[in-house]
């Protein structure tokens, strides 16, 4: 029953926050910062053993391991991302949010660069006109 | 979850013994000391939180596989 001990880690921090912010709202923002980093540690063994069976399926199932490996990148940069924006709109920086929001969704375009220029070749493979087009 | 929980109290335990410094050195008309006290105790704190930060950054690192 991990979650019981999630759900009190988290009501307890968020009385302890509730507390200190009223003298000292620096220490009552810290708090809520490493309160939920200490939750995202505890799920991201979770997640690892979640990732592994996906890779082994992937191997499994004779998929490129480079495109599995960019979605996970993908899945990272968007975890990161969402932590980050998310302490920033918690200490009222909603403009410092959106823009680590923004650098996300950019990075995971890059990312997925090369993804979308082989679909694009596939199709193109599929389309004899656009091929004579081309060459 | 092998990861100090303990430390949520300490921070908040900071956070609570810092205030009443400020308050009692207020009263005596230390302001300036109140000021470095404050600021000194938010340093450390910020030092714990760095510390776990990092671990956690460098966990996701290692599980979303940047490292290759």
């Amino acid at each position: 029953m991990e979650i019981i001990q999630i759900v009190g880690l988290g009501m307890i921090a968020t009385f302890l926050a509730l507390v200190v912010k009223e003298h000292k709202p620096i220490f009552a923002f810290l708090l809520t910062v490493f309160t939920g980093v200490i939750i995202f540690l505890f799920l991201i063994d979770k997640i690892a053993i979640m990732i592994e069976m996906i890779e082994e399926l992937a191997i499994n199932a004779n998929v490129n391991l480079i495109y599995v490996q960019t979605i996970f990148k993908i899945i990272g940069i968007a975890y990161i991302a969402e932590f980050g924006a998310q302490i920033a709109r918690d200490a009222g920086q909603g403009a410092i949010a959106t823009k680590i929001e923004l650098a996300g969704k950019v990075l995971i375009m890059i990312m997925a660069i090369p993804i979308i220029s082989v679909i694009i070749e596939t199709i193109l493979t599929l389309i004899p006109a656009a091929m004579g087009d081309l060459s | 979850m092998n990861y100090d929980v303990s430390l949520i109290f300490q921070i908040a335990g900071v956070g609570i013994v810092v205030a009443m410094i400020h308050t009692v050195l207020k009263q005596m008309g230390k302001e300036e000391i109140a000021n470095w006290v404050t600021l000194i105790a938010f340093v450390v704190v910020l030092y714990m939180v760095a510390t776990v930060v990092d671990d956690l950054f460098q966990k996701i690192r290692s599980v979303f596989l940047f490292q290759s």
